[in-house]
């Protein structure tokens, strides 16, 4: 009699193992941590050269990639990569968003006036606090944006490399 | 081309082969006497196609055949020939022309070797034998064929995986292959012999040696594996405790301790329990292993191609031969006149069991470290990922217990033994204790775990040493692979306390010094070779006046276009220099790894003299 117990329990275990297996065939094994995706914080700021309030909730939802770069006119490495993002911008399947840190608001505008704008909207952040959102550690420093989340960032200046791979991520 | 449709049709008419045998073996099954000729010869013929077929395969590599898409998926012509050759087990349909090569060779010298020996028993094994080896047939030829064709014929091939381009790994796959297809003998011997009511001491003296024989392939296949690890992957470690890694040990254990158990089946007549249900565990691991890796359900270097089908195809035949083997074991076996409950507290037989159990308990852990994030997956949804500290942590403390009971009980007699001049074991256990204390002392870790389980290793290590001494030749073999085995853990255990790694980045010409080493980079020169680009860099590292020149490489493949970290390592007899560099991305700098890392080689030579252990016993059979 239990031996009888010891078989049945063995083919149900069994079956059982079978079925696992069987179903675990048909998943896919590939897994991507949540923490390389971040989300953007949510934060309302004023504008270099509009008078509206954007959110950035309403900024970054189209179904396209957004570049977010923090710049400062004070900040040397900004206009060395100033070019690479003028020339980024005009790539139609990209838009690029700008965060002025902590600067004076005509020195900023003259920045753009003499070097051109690649931004469609450059929000600012007098305090700073907006970038500590975001959980920048410096200026210049880039996001790449793909439906709400970040999914890459740059510490530092852009240059040709990162640029190619920038465009790479879009194609 | 040729040589694809030769490989094929020759498949095709080994599969067929397989009726005759069949025919022959259940004709004379019921009739004659004496082993009809024609079986053995037909095995030979099967044997032979699939050796052909094989070979076409081969040749389709050395001649990069493209028409030949397992050729075009992994081959191309700047490679050297070397790994042209073993780019045809490089992947998942000729790793398995191999085992199908392997499963029929053993076979038929299975037949020539048992001539003494019960002609039903000959015959059933070779009947289990083939309904696995058309399984496998039928496999290759259905679901994963190594002869489709591709039409038009691609002018260039994609490439093999550049880390799989190395000499260990280049035979590592055959080696172990021999060791898990071996097994697949003692499955189907096993379950002849249930049937027939054989298991005896015959029986276990002529199956012992194809436990050792697989045995030994098995070890060397792992060590194989383990020293590719080693230095290719780049991480200086040997063992990751990866599931494709586990897939292998778990066979090797269940292996091992079937190894003991027969040698109480054949001096005692008793745990034949034990040793049917490991003949079919041993096999049926090493098929549970080619299913992992084969169908993509784990994620692995070993994975070659995530195909549900096939894997499909591996689970069924698995759970057949499963529920085959248990249907078996449960109808004709019966227990032995001697129970194993009989045995007396102080005998070999008691520490072997002791040893069985120990065995188990490490096999289950490896058992549920791999499969469980499967389960937890399919019933959960979650994925989680089962590392080192796991397998550390349940397996690391049952080490002492076990070491001290591979002291014991080699030292005890068959039947009964008592303790009367063992004295002098306790002294030694203090010995090693008294200096694994010393070596510990100053050191930042968990002391008193760390004392008993050195001190444990000590303990088996000296005892081994006085056996050698005391008992000469007599009983060498086992003798040798216990030695091997505390050389192993005590390797193993001081290469973790005593390993030391830097970190840094650095570009030519600049320097990095802590208070241990000073280390240079000197220079970065690039070479251009047949099949890929390589970057050397040349440190100079100064550690106590001893200054070393090393030269760890950067290999950028064209096809496939990957990049690999060549390490470099200078190996001397204590300690390893181990050295890699790699890209970071601002291009100037390198990322320098440098590792100390004291008893790497003792490593490989205690898992090579555990091997010797088994060679010597395999051999030494004969001579007496």
């Amino acid at each position: 009699m239990s031996n009888r117990i010891i078989y049945f329990l063995l083919i149900i275990f069994f079956i059982f193992v079978y079925v696992t297996f069987y179903k675990g065939l048909n998943k896919s094994n590939l897994y991507t941590p949540n923490s390389n995706e971040m989300s953007i914080p949510e934060f309302s700021s004023k504008t270099l050269f509009k008078k509206k309030i954007f959110n950035t909730k309403k900024i970054f939802n189209k179904e396209k990639f957004y570049l977010l770069n923090i710049w400062a006119s004070w900040c040397v490495p900004c206009r060395d990569e100033h070019p690479f993002l003028i020339n980024l911008g005009k790539n139609k399947k990209i838009e690029i968003i700008g965060l002025n840190y902590k600067d004076d608001h005509n020195n900023a505008k003259k920045f753009i006036n003499e070097l051109g704008n690649p931004y469609s909207i450059i929000l600012l952040d007098r305090s700073g606090t907006k970038a500590i959102e975001l959980g920048a550690i410096g200026v210049p420093e880039t996001f790449l944006i793909h439906k709400n989340k970040i999914i890459k960032r740059y510490f530092g200046p852009l240059n040709s490399k990162l640029i190619e791979e920038i465009e790479s991520y879009i194609r | 081309m040729l040589y694809s449709y030769i490989g094929y049709y020759s498949l095709i008419f080994g599969l067929i082969i397989s009726l005759p045998i069949f025919f022959y073996s259940i004709k004379n099954f019921r009739n004659e006497d004496t082993l009809d000729y024609k079986i053995i010869s037909f095995s030979f013929i099967q044997l032979f196609l699939v050796v052909v077929s094989f070979l076409g395969l081969v040749f389709s590599f050395i001649y990069s055949d493209f028409s030949n898409e397992t050729v075009f998926n992994n081959s191309h012509t700047t490679k050297p020939l070397f790994y042209k050759i073993s780019g045809t087990w490089g992947n998942h349909e000729g790793s398995l022309l191999l085992w199908l090569v392997v499963l029929t060779l053993f076979i038929f010298l299975f037949l020539i070797k048992s001539k003494d020996l019960l002609k039903k028993y000959r015959i059933l094994t070779l009947l289990f034998q083939q309904i696995i080896i058309i399984g496998f047939f039928v496999f290759l030829i259905k679901s994963s064929s190594p002869f489709n064709y591709i039409f038009p014929v691609p002018e260039e091939g994609l490439g093999l995986n550049p880390i799989l381009q190395d000499p260990a790994l280049a035979i590592h796959p055959p080696v172990l292959y021999l060791g898990y297809v071996g097994s697949s003998i003692i499955f189907s011997s096993a379950l002849a012999a249930t049937t027939l009511n054989y298991i005896s001491k015959t029986w276990a003296l002529h199956i012992k040696n194809w436990v050792l024989i697989s045995w030994i392939f098995l070890t060397l296949g792992i060590l194989l594996g383990s020293v590719w690890a080693y230095y290719e992957l780049g991480w200086g470690g040997f063992w990751f405790w990866d599931p494709v890694e586990n897939v292998s040990l778990m066979p090797w254990l269940s292996l091992t301790t079937l190894l003991h158990c027969i040698l109480v089946l054949e001096k005692r007549s008793a745990l034949s329990s034990w040793t049917i249900i490991l003949s079919i565990a041993t096999f049926t691991l090493s098929m549970c292993g080619t299913f992992l890796v084969r169908s993509g359900i784990l994620n692995s270097v070993h994975t070659f191609a995530n195909d549900p089908e096939r894997g499909l195809f591996i689970l069924t035949f698995l759970f057949v031969l499963i529920f085959i083997s248990l249907i078996i074991f449960f109808v004709f076996h019966k227990s032995d006149n001697q129970k194993s409950d009989s045995f007396f507290l102080l005998s070999k037989e008691t520490s072997i069991l002791v040893n069985n159990w120990f065995m188990m308990y490490f096999l289950s852990v490896v058992l549920i470290g791999t499969i469980y994030p499967i389960f937890l997956d399919v019933i959960s949804s979650q994925k989680i990922s089962i590392g080192p500290p796991f397998y550390h942590k349940l397996i690391i403390p049952f080490l002492i217990p076990f070491l001290i009971f591979m002291v014991i009980g080699p030292q005890l007699n068959w039947i009964k033994s008592g303790l009367e001049k063992k004295k002098y074991l306790v002294l030694f256990f203090f010995i090693s204790l008294l200096i694994s204390f010393f070596i510990i002392k100053n050191l930042k870790i968990n002391f008193l775990f760390n004392t008993v389980l050195i001190g444990s290793a000590f303990f088996l290590f000296f005892t081994t040493i006085k056996q050698f001494f005391l008992k000469g030749f007599k009983n060498i073999q086992q003798n040798i692979a216990h030695f091997g085995f505390s050389l192993l853990i005590l390797s193993i255990l001081f290469n973790n306390i005593f390993s030391t790694e830097l970190i840094t980045n650095l570009k030519v010409g600049e320097s990095f010094k802590n208070n241990r080493f000073e280390i240079v980079f000197d220079d970065l020169k690039k070479f251009q070779k047949k099949n890929y680009i390589s970057f050397k860099g040349n440190f100079s590292i100064r550690e106590n006046e001893i200054e070393d020149n090393l030269e760890p490489e950067l290999r950028i493949y064209n096809q496939p276009n990957i990049i690999t970290s060549e390490a470099d390592i200078k190996t001397t007899l204590f300690t390893d220099k181990f050295i890699t560099i790699n890209t970071v991305q601002n291009q100037e700098y390198f990322n320098v790894r440098y590792q100390v890392k004291p008893f790497m080689l003792w490593i490989w030579i205690s898992v090579l003299l555990i091997c010797l252990g088994g060679l010597i016993s395999l051999f030494k059979k004969k001579y007496e």
